[in-house]
């Protein structure tokens, strides 16, 4: 164990003492807030200077008086249709709508002109206020009166509310623990990833330099991997307990300059994607309310709880890895040639990111999130997702259960194959020859 | 006392047999050559006395005791394959090194730094390997495997890297470690260095031990009886109990020539005959040298 403990502190010092570490340690948290201050920056402006745009719509139909709404004027034009596209290509406006005389059944032909590539969202935000109206069109057809028409749209809210097995209500916080989930989930992917591949290079490092057969007669080759892991896991806790430090400090610090803005801002964003410029008002306020509906629920959050998982998953996730890293470093020669097992290694790892996506996040409680959150392999990415979803406690337990076993397992293989690889130089590796090593005694 | 028994060893990788049975005993405070050829074996057995692997059979006894991790402290090791953190300063490598053998804290800084003074090489305390020539890191590696003043020092090919003054600087130092008390094991190709360190040997070839013991007994075994003498005015032996070999003009009528007993006898004999027949002036015997008698057992040796 002592020794063990003299290469976890050569392993730990000697990283975090380093320049890089000390840069990347303090950059990356003031890179953060500083690239959200500039996006939110980015997106006042780009809202307010945009102001409203102007569409020039050269209707044949006759039918398309349309109303100007947060973000669109609309200027009926016509004459010659070359001549209004040359004019438009000389005027400041933004588009020409061009909309031929067609059946409301089948709306066909319509076409926007403009000088540049409209975004991807200025299209569907054009063609919304299209739907609508020919929506509108429709029912007029119909003979349905527009006011009753008014009187017929609703908006409904609904406020999750979670009944505990007490009988107790309580107010889901859903959608904070949601985002909460998936970055502690993203987090942990990025972490094993990093460090894993930290401890791949520090084994191939050693076994390069041939300091290796120096330090085998000093010390077990068991020895050896796990101070270099332990090490390597003290050096990716502290990093991450300084950038939550000065992360939070910062974000609070950017969040009171902006913070007064912030969720009118992205109530306004939501709001101009919606055309009924009556309606304005009331989805404002309703949006507002959302936001203040997730920061209030962000003081429920149960901190203690997550902050536990977050370092039970971190940890195991990282052990359960980093032990198959540091196999596949004793085993290779050089870092090009490490790439073709390491892929097999971060495969389920990515698995579970895209099944964080694809399954937890959609459908927490649904089966193959359930596996997912399971199996180690993946589920110190996927329970993290779900963490937000109230996971049985059963399945928790199970799962960090296994997710025990599973660094047991994978550090056993690993320590079998390390001990046996790192003394072998210019052989070449195949999966055959790491199932030999496995198997030879020593 | 012996400083190393080993009875037996054998080990097997899956393709071929790198140690068959191989016994060996090295006495105390004396300097060992390991030789053989390359892949003879020699690493594999450096590496199981420093238990970096296991033997499939046999055993090791080390100063009396059963060879256990608890050992590893007694033992320094320097490999034929160098290598140090490349990143690392010198100083705190050494201590590292020398912590790792089992040595505390401050008992290693002070031994460090003990060295590096004494190798006259202060001021590269702070300097990172990788900024040091190839034969600066050699020292520093010398420096940490015999820190922790082990018992037991193993060297491979310990003189490969070094100039001819460093390579005296370390010479002393392995003559006073021996005078000190240390028993070392070296592992060379090198023949003037067995020749004039070594007190004894053992010759590993193919796996097997093939030969062992003190460098006179060897020697002893393997001298041929024969004899170099320079004379004036030419002879001829008969049928007797020599054999002329080979004799040649050196200048004028000074001649040289090699002479073999057929039996073993007294060189006294020899010379008395020869006085008889020519003026003898120089007369000397042909010791094999260590190289003769490597090359002579590894390449046409009976053990195949």
């Amino acid at each position: 164990m002592y020794k063990i403990w003299l290469i976890f502190q050569r392993e730990f010092l000697n990283r975090v003492q380093k320049r890089s570490f000390l840069i990347a340690t303090i950059l990356i948290p003031l890179i953060f807030p500083a690239i959200i201050s500039v996006m939110i920056y980015v997106m006042m402006k780009q809202e307010g200077s945009a102001g409203i745009q102007t569409v020039e719509v050269y209707d044949l139909s006759g039918r398309f008086q349309l109303e100007k709404t947060a973000k669109y004027r609309f200027v009926p034009v016509s004459g010659d249709i070359e001549k209004v596209k040359d004019d438009f290509n000389k005027s400041q406006n933004f588009a020409l709508l061009y909309i031929p005389d067609f059946k409301l059944s089948e709306p066909e032909g319509i076409a926007l002109y403009t000088r540049e590539n409209p975004s991807i969202r200025k299209i569907e935000e054009l063609e919304n206020i299209l739907e609508n109206k020919i929506h509108d069109l429709k029912l007029e057809q119909f003979n349905i009166d527009p006011t009753t028409l008014q009187r017929l749209k609703t908006d409904v809210r609904l406020n999750s509310i979670n009944l505990s097995e007490t009988g107790e209500e309580k107010e889901s916080n859903t959608g904070a623990l949601y985002i909460l989930g998936f970055v502690l989930g993203v987090l942990i992917y990025m972490f094993v990833l990093i460090y894993g591949m930290q401890i791949m290079l520090g084994v191939i490092e050693e076994k390069t330099s041939k300091i290796v057969e120096v330090l085998l007669s000093s010390v077990k080759p068991f020895q050896l991997m796990m101070g270099k892991i332990l090490g390597i896991a003290a050096v990716g806790l502290l990093q991450f307990t300084i950038w939550v430090v000065l992360i939070s400090t910062l974000s609070t610090a950017t969040l009171a300059l902006f913070g007064v803005d912030m969720p009118q801002q992205q109530a306004m964003e939501e709001v101009s994607r919606q055309m009924q410029a009556d309606e304005t008002a009331r989805e404002l306020l309703a949006q507002d309310d959302k936001a203040m509906q997730v920061l209030q629920s962000f003081n429920e959050i149960p901190f203690a709880f997550i902050i536990f998982n977050f370092a039970f998953y971190f940890l195991g996730g990282y052990l359960l890895y980093g032990a198959l890293f540091a196999a596949v470093g004793s085993a290779v020669d050089s870092q090009q040639e490490a790439q073709q097992f390491t892929f097999p290694i971060t495969l389920p790892l990515i698995i579970a990111y895209f099944g964080l996506f694809m399954f937890i996040l959609n459908d927490p409680h649904s089966s193959a999130s359930f596996w997912f959150s399971i199996i180690p392999f993946t589920s110190p990415v996927a329970m993290m997702g779900r963490l937000a979803f109230d996971v049985p406690l059963w399945q928790l337990l199970l799962s960090q259960l296994l997710l025990v076993g599973g660094f047991i397992f994978t550090t056993w293989i690993a320590a079998r194959v390390y001990r046996v690889g790192i003394l072998m130089h210019g052989t070449k590796i195949n999966y055959k020859v790491l199932a030999k090593w496995f198997m030879m005694k020593h | 006392m012996e400083a190393l028994i080993a009875k037996g060893i054998t080990k097997r990788y899956t393709h071929h047999l790198a140690l068959d049975d191989v016994s060996i005993t090295i006495p105390e405070k004396t300097i060992s050559g390991l030789l053989g050829p390359n892949g003879a074996g020699k690493t594999t057995f450096i590496r199981i006395i420093n238990q970096i692997i296991n033997a499939d059979a046999g055993h090791i006894t080390i100063f009396g005791e059963r060879l256990q991790e608890k050992h590893i402290g007694m033992i320094g090791y320097l490999p034929e394959e160098r290598g140090l953190y490349k990143k690392l300063k010198v100083g705190e490598q050494l201590i590292y090194l020398a912590r790792l053998k089992g040595l505390s804290l401050a008992e290693a800084t002070a031994r460090s730094k003990k060295w590096i003074k004494k190798f006259g090489i202060t001021d590269w305390w702070n300097k990172k390997v990788e900024d040091l020539s190839k034969g600066m890191a050699q020292k520093v590696q010398f420096i940490s495997t015999v820190m922790h003043e082990p018992r037991l020092i193993i060297l491979d090919e310990p003189f490969s890297g070094f100039d001819p003054v460093n390579a005296k600087i370390i010479t002393e130092e392995i003559l006073a470690l021996k005078e000190h008390g240390s028993t070392i094991i070296f592992s060379t190709h090198r023949m003037e260095t067995v020749e004039d360190l070594c007190d004894h040997i053992a010759l590993i070839d193919k796996s097997r031990k093939i030969l062992e013991g003190s460098k006179k007994e060897v020697k002893d075994t393997y001298k041929t009886n024969t004899f170099r003498i320079e004379h004036r005015g030419p002879f001829s032996l008969g049928d007797g109990h020599y054999e002329l070999l080979d004799q040649k003009t050196i200048d004028e009528d000074f001649y040289s020539s090699t002479v073999r007993m057929k039996e073993k006898m007294s060189p006294n004999q020899l010379i008395r005959d020869l006085t008889e027949i020519t003026e003898v002036h120089s007369f000397m015997e042909k010791i094999p040298t260590m190289g003769e008698i490597f090359i002579k057992l590894v390449k046409g040796g009976d053990h195949v």
